[in-house]
């Protein structure tokens, strides 16, 4: 495989945000994440509130803004230095008064406010900015004082929240935009949690230069995050069962340049396959078979113009690769729709659309380089003379074994996979069988676990009361050289 | 250890060469990581295993001793390299590493500064991560200690990437020429909260830090630190999203086991490893 030397579209730096670029808001401190892609013309709904996303554009990634109110309506306005130099300042004065205060004198009867909500309307209507009507409110609630800190400062951001809301600008990266899925739609990520993902990336030894397999049923989260590590080198192999790719749009949300999604290449693994019995007996006949049903059945999926190959046959026509490489941005995001067979059954109940993020321009992101380009006749063979350098296998719907049975045989020797499933038993009966068919070693199946404290202060330590309880499982292990018996034949 | 150089990826067209690090494996907590020298010789509990029978077989093959036991010569990863590297110190296991990798948000390219290099199991992942282009500045106060992880960074050829520097970072803070200047900053140290005014300075905005601790009042210090210190200081003060966070991840086998009449099993552990600190994330306000 040829390696290109490592081209850094140097032209744009990645800190700061630019028009077109895709960005992760988060407001009110994680209360709400929206995925937007920066446009002078974009909006985002704040409450009751659109605010233009237009101020965003330049800034960079980590800028803070407010919801202020001008004369031409709501608008974000960057908290810079000068702003924030009070707020801390204030946040300073309230940690050093510190006595015991307890709930004895807290009477629950709804009296404790003096301010209506007329009065604030009218306070609002004279141009009160949000942080002075938090100021009143606090001034006029006669349990402030008593409260201990811990809950006044929780006042203080329950009110901000409302009041002055805040918008903090995110860069996409593997991490953000996982933990954003994690939170708001679990189900289309397959329930992967951040800190699994980051496992499973240092399971393969996923490292610049290598040629990493993966069957992505994540969504493209998996995708995504192996290509955000190679950094535009080596090559993501995403292969699929059957003739139609598994969605992967969550990889338009990352800023990807050009040289990265280049290196995102797909192909089915029935190529992969096919390309083994050339040259080696046929063992696989029957497997070829199945997959050849298969694609008849997924006839009409074939018909839309992204989808590989819609033939099993070895070669690739040249119109088909001319088709690849137009930007049909479009059908794309429909076809993906469509194409997700199995993901959205899961997700039926959850037919929601991410917040802000329209498919079609998500999938913008790449325009002259769309990611996920169907891998030449040439990769394919080299792939499967030299083997892949890892693999990693997120497919919530698919059985471990029967993949891993036919993946692992094009993996180097000595390459280390993971496999991520929900269920601990499917990937049991995997190691087992991997064990006694002496296919691999150094088998684990781990159960990543995570806590997470709110705030560790003195006399305020505390834990957070939601965590995530449960984040799968993953068998991992590497590849032997299972040819005793072929090395002695040699 | 890395497929930087394109003649040690592993493929099935790589055999093992003389000079080649491989990793003996003999059962999946018993490995050792040796150095191919034709006329050298292995000796375990299986017998004696000579170098020259491995030379020419493919990473991942099982060889044989002089009196027919076997291991499995494996190429070196820093996961691998994680569980044979000689302890200097305390090190990092995989869950935890897998973990501040991802969230100091390395990428290749990025420009990491950690403090101290210890055993150097964490730096090896760092290097793996910002790899082709970026560095890993690396900082122990100890100098024999430093000397034993470059070393051990030539040995396992992440030399390129990484480069240890003898300082210490509580009493004199990170060298002035990478202020501003990196992505992402570890400090693995008593008193954290004397070097993060250091770290700050030396990240570029909404960099991120993380600072790992073994006990909860080392963190209650940090994160004062992280809040109250740079008050006032335009340059830098912790973000609210994402500092005051503090992560532990644990990661527990499972015993599987083909049991009588019931197929195969898999039994939870009973008793899981636990773990051995705390980890704090902050990210430096971006307010410029």
């Amino acid at each position: 495989m040829a390696e290109g030397g490592l081209q850094i579209n140097s032209n744009q730096n990645p800190r700061v945000t630019w028009e077109g670029c895709s960005v992760l808001l988060d407001i009110n401190d994680g209360d709400r994440l929206v995925f937007a892609r920066l446009s002078p013309a974009s909006t985002l709904k704040i409450g009751d509130k659109k605010c233009l996303l237009q101020p965003l554009i330049g800034c960079p990634f980590g800028s803070l803004f407010q919801v202020e109110t001008g004369s031409k309506g709501p608008y974000l306005s960057r908290i810079l230095a000068a702003t924030a130099g009070d707020i801390q300042q204030e946040k300073v004065e309230f940690q050093l008064k510190e006595e015991p205060k307890d709930n004895r004198a807290l009477v629950d009867d709804n009296t404790a406010q003096n301010l209506s909500g007329e009065d604030i309307d009218e306070m609002r209507r004279q141009g009160a900015s949000g942080d002075q009507i938090i100021e009143a409110l606090i001034a006029n609630s006669s349990t402030f004082g008593k409260k201990t800190l811990f809950s006044q400062e929780k006042y203080r951001l329950r009110k901000q929240k409302k009041y002055a809301p805040r918008v903090l600008l995110r860069r996409p990266f593997a991490r953000s935009i996982s933990e954003a899925y994690f939170k708001k739609y679990p189900a289309r990520i397959g329930f992967l949690r951040t800190d699994v993902l980051s496992l499973l990336l240092s399971m393969a030894n996923v490292s610049s230069y290598s040629d990493v397999l993966v069957v992505d049923m994540v969504g493209g989260i998996l995708t995504g995050a192996v290509a955000e590590r190679l950094g535009g080198t080596g090559y993501v192999c995403n292969t699929y069962f059957g003739v139609t790719p598994y969605p992967m749009d969550i990889v338009g949300i990352f800023n990807f340049n050009n040289e990265i999604c280049s290196r995102i290449i797909r192909f089915p693994l029935s190529e992969l396959s096919l390309a083994k019995n050339n040259n080696s007996e046929q063992p696989e006949q029957e497997e070829n078979a199945m997959s050849l049903e298969f694609q008849l059945n997924a006839d009409e999926a074939a018909l839309s113009t992204t989808c590989v190959s819609s033939s099993g046959s070895l070669s690739i026509s040249e119109e088909q690769i001319n088709q690849q490489e137009t930007p049909d941005l479009c059908s794309d995001s429909v076809n993906n729709k469509e194409a997700a067979p199995l993901p959205q059954n899961l997700m039926s109940s959850m037919h929601v659309s991410m917040d802000g993020i329209d498919a079609s321009s998500v999938t913008k992101a790449c325009k002259s380089t769309k990611p996920g380009k169907k891998a030449t006749q040439e990769a394919i063979n080299s792939w499967k003379q030299n083997g892949f350098s890892s693999l990693i296998i997120a497919a919530p719907e698919l059985d471990p074994w029967t993949v891993a049975q036919e993946l692992l045989p094009h993996l180097s020797y000595s390459a280390p996979f993971a496999i991520y499933h929900q269920y601990l038993q499917p990937l049991a009966t995997c190691m087992h069988n991997l064990q006694t068919a002496r296919m691999a070693i150094g088998l684990q199946i781990s159960e990543p676990w995570l806590r997470e404290y709110q705030v560790v202060l003195p006399s305020r330590t505390h834990p957070c009361m939601q965590m995530s309880g449960f984040g799968g499982y993953i068998l991992s292990g590497i590849r032997i050289c299972s040819s005793e018996i072929e090395q002695q034949t040699k | 250890m890395l497929a930087i150089d394109p003649t040690k990826k592993i493929s099935f067209q790589r055999p093992i060469g003389n000079g080649d690090l491989v990793i003996v494996y003999e059962r999946h907590d018993v490995m050792k990581a040796v150095k191919v020298c034709e006329g050298s010789e292995l000796q375990n509990r299986f017998g004696v295993f000579k170098h020259s029978d491995w030379i020419g077989k493919p990473f991942g093959s099982k060889v044989l001793s002089n009196k027919g036991g076997f291991v499995y010569l494996l190429a070196p990863t820093p996961e691998l390299w994680t569980l044979v590297l000689s302890h200097r110190t305390q090190i990092l296991y995989i869950a935890d590493i897998s973990f501040v990798v991802s969230f100091l948000e390395v990428i290749p390219g990025c420009l990491v500064l950690e403090s101290g290099t210890g055993s150097g199991s964490l730096t090896t992942s760092l290097a793996r991560a910002v790899s082709p282009t970026g560095h890993v500045y690396t900082f122990d106060f100890h100098e024999q200690r430093a000397a034993s992880a470059r070393e051990d960074f030539e040995k396992t050829g992440l030399s390129s990437l990484i480069t240890v520097g003898v300082r210490d970072i509580q009493g004199q803070g990170f060298p002035d020429e990478y202020c501003g200047a990196a992505d992402s900053v570890f400090l693995d140290l008593p008193q954290p909260w004397l070097a993060i005014p250091s770290a700050a300075k030396m990240l570029k905005q909404d960099g991120v830090l993380c600072s790992f601790s073994p006990c909860i009042e080392q963190v209650q210090r940090s994160c004062e630190t992280l809040n109250t210190s740079f008050t006032g200081d335009n340059i830098s003060s912790p973000s609210s999203l994402p500092c005051k966070r503090r992560q532990r991840s644990k990661e527990g086998s499972n015993g599987v086991e083909k049991s009588g009449s019931l197929g195969v099993m898999a039994r939870p552990c009973a008793e899981a490893r636990g773990h051995t600190g705390y980890l704090t994330f902050a990210r430096l306000k971006c307010l410029q």
